[in-house]
Parts: C-alpha cells; sequence; structure tokens
C-alpha cells in the first residue's frame, strides 16, 4: 500500500462558506466512495455468496450517498444535482474521511476497512436520526437500518477471520494495523461541526462517539482473538481535501462514464 | 473430486407472519450466523420474507427416486380412497 500523504487539520476557526452544504458533502462522500470501492468486488467475490453481499452493500451505500448528495446540491442552491456532485468532481474537493478510500487489498482489508467504517455509521446515523433537521434525520433513519446489517456482517467475518486459520489471522491482523491509523479522522471535530450545531441544531459529540466506537470495536477485536493497535499517529486530511493518491484513480473510473457522455440517461 | 467449497445450507423464506416456510433454494456459508446472513442477501433482500430458516443440506432425509412407486403411487385403482367416489348426501353443500 501506498503511504498516504497527510496534512494537519486546519484551525477550528477557520471560517466555512455554507457549513451543511460541506457537512452533507462529508457525509455523502464516506459512502459514495466506500460503495464504489465494494463495488470494485462484484464479480472478484471469494465466493459466489459473499460477492453478492458486498455488491448489496456497495448499492446500499451508493443508494445513501445519492440521498445525501441530492440534500447537499438543494442546501448549495447553485443547481447541482448528486449526479453532478458525484461525477463531475475533482478529488481536491471530496470531503470522504481517508479511510473509505483506502484500496481493497485482500478480503481481510476489505472486511477490517468496512467493520470499522459500519461500527462509526451504525452509531453516528443513530444520533443524526435524532437530530432536528428534518431531511437528514429522515435519510439517517432509513440508512440506520441498512448499516445495522452492514456491520452484523462485517463484525461476523473479522470473528472469523482473526479466529479463523494462521493465514486469515495473519491478514486480518495486518489490515487493522494498517488501517488503524485513518480511523483517528472520523472523530474529528472542526469549524463545520460547530457551524452545523449553531446553525442547522446538527450537534455531534465526537468524543462521546469516539468512545462508543472504541468498546464496539474492543468487543469484536477481542471475539476475534485480535489484537487492537496502539499506534497514535492518526492520518487526517480527507476532510479538507487532502487525500491519498489512490483516490483519484478511484474517481477516473468511477467517473468516466459520466463524463464521456454527459447528460445521458440509460 | 473432494467438495472445497463450503457446507451447503437449504434456505426456507417465510413470505408473510403466520404462512408455511417454503424452500427457496440453498446457500454455501461456514456456519449457521453467515448461512442465514447469505440466505438473506440472496433469497429476502428485497422484502420475499420476513423470516428464515437455513437447515444444513445435509440434514435433510430424502426419498429416493426409486420410491417413487411405492411412496406416490396415487392407487388410481381404488378410486374409493378418493374422496370424489363417495355422492354428498342431499342439503349438504358442495362447494
Amino acid at each position: 500500500m501506498t503511504e498516504p500523504s497527510f496534512q494537519v487539520a486546519a484551525p477550528r476557526s477557520t471560517p466555512v462558506a455554507n457549513p451543511l452544504f460541506e457537512y452533507l458533502l462529508r457525509l455523502g462522500d464516506d459512502r459514495l466512495v466506500l460503495g464504489h470501492r465494494l463495488s470494485e468486488w462484484c464479480g472478484h467475490g471469494p465466493i459466489l455468496e459473499e460477492d453478492i453481499a458486498l455488491s448489496n452493500m456497495a448499492l446500499d451505500l451508493i443508494g445513501h450517498a445519492s440521498s445525501l448528495l441530492a440534500l447537499a446540491g438543494e442546501i448549495e442552491g447553485q443547481g447541482r444535482d448528486a449526479d453532478a456532485l458525484a461525477y463531475f468532481r475533482e478529488a481536491v474537493t471530496f470531503r470522504n474521511a481517508l479511510l473509505v478510500e483506502i484500496p481493497n487489498g485482500d478480503f481481510a482489508v476489505t472486511i477490517v476497512r468496512q467493520f470499522l467504517f459500519d461500527a462509526y455509521s451504525v452509531l453516528l446515523w443513530d444520533a443524526l436520526s435524532r437530530c432536528e433537521h428534518e431531511g437528514l434525520a429522515a435519510i439517517a433513519a432509513k440508512s440506520l437500518k441498512e448499516d445495522k446489517y452492514h456491520l452484523r456482517h462485517s463484525s461476523e467475518w473479522v470473528v472469523r477471520l482473526g479466529d479463523g486459520t494462521d493465514e486469515s489471522r495473519a491478514r486480518a491482523q495486518q489490515a487493522l494495523d494498517t488501517l488503524w491509523r485513518f480511523t483517528g479522522e472520523l472523530f474529528d471535530h472542526d469549524a463545520v461541526d460547530d457551524a452545523v450545531a449553531a446553525e442547522a441544531f446538527i450537534a455531534i459529540d465526537h468524543d462521546a462517539l469516539h468512545s462508543l466506537w472504541l468498546t464496539m470495536v474492543k468487543d469484536v477485536v477481542q471475539r476475534a482473538t485480535l489484537t487492537l493497535p496502539t499506534d497514535a499517529a492518526m492520518r487526517r486530511g480527507g476532510r479538507r481535501g487532502f487525500h491519498t493518491e489512490s483516490l483519484g484513480h478511484m474517481l477516473a473510473t468511477m467517473q468516466i462514464v459520466a463524463r464521456s457522455h454527459p447528460g445521458a440517461s440509460w | 473430486m473432494a467438495d472445497s467449497q463450503w457446507p451447503l445450507w437449504e434456505v426456507f423464506t417465510q413470505p408473510n407472519k403466520g404462512e408455511p416456510f417454503e424452500h427457496a433454494g440453498s446457500v454455501h456459508a461456514p456456519d449457521g450466523e453467515l448461512a442465514l446472513q447469505n440466505a438473506r442477501d440472496v433469497y429476502a433482500r428485497r422484502g420475499e420474507a420476513v423470516n428464515l430458516w437455513v437447515v444444513p443440506s445435509t440434514a435433510i432425509v430424502a426419498s429416493a427416486p426409486s420410491d417413487a412407486g411405492p411412496f406416490f403411487d396415487p392407487g388410481n385403482d381404488k378410486p374409493y380412497r378418493h374422496p370424489q367416489f363417495y355422492i354428498a348426501p342431499r342439503g349438504v353443500r358442495v362447494f
């Protein structure tokens, strides 16, 4: 895996032009990018049933992204719809966390990446489903239901890979060690979070979320007989558009059809 | 040739509460929990079921094709075995 470039997040006081738009992009881009990564497994799954499971999860996530980006486009008010936001933006304007753009690697990397994200996503949707922004609360409630299933699937797989053969155990531990450094960014709190809390009543307590997430992750990691990494050097930057080099390659594949045939419908 | 796949599980779906479970097909899975998840993804993702059963295929005891005669021959030469043989008495409503 390529060592990602990373940047220190800007201080909290940086003003943001349209914080709700920015916030929805973060939510939408996380799911769009992870959904596309999972879709890369289609036709390549380790067995037919898992191929279908990964593709189903990809579709769910792209569905969530579609709702979120459509809402983001409305909030932005520049006439951009979900497709425009998904297919006609460059990597530097993507706001996804680095974790979701990390290439699929082997099955263990895909599953551990999915598990770390699912646990975060379930907790976040649970909190957002009770927020005071009606449109977002509705998306959160619907997505929560589907993500709970994703979490069940990915966490059961982490247990089976970790507590499996010597080979699967080594690969699962390697995946956990590699991906751990990208988890800190999920719980960062910056000016955008402050602004949406003040303006749109979307207030997420990231420290509380982080501690709930750690409890969930520790429980599964323990059941999987794996070791939780203690590496504290977290990589961040995705929320501000500083991505690893792999995102550009992924977007080139994801966006080429829409860009080659703008406005086409099929 | 040895089967390198995971064990096979038979999947039964219940379309609605209170209705009988129907055989939907089969999936491969290493254990019951993942068999349930695979069955959900393959047979019950679009609202086809409210409940699922998965059963190891090896647990199914099946009749053999050679049993067809003794097991299933309806005995058409003994018409009195069929309800249609009997004429309903007057006063009984026939549906």
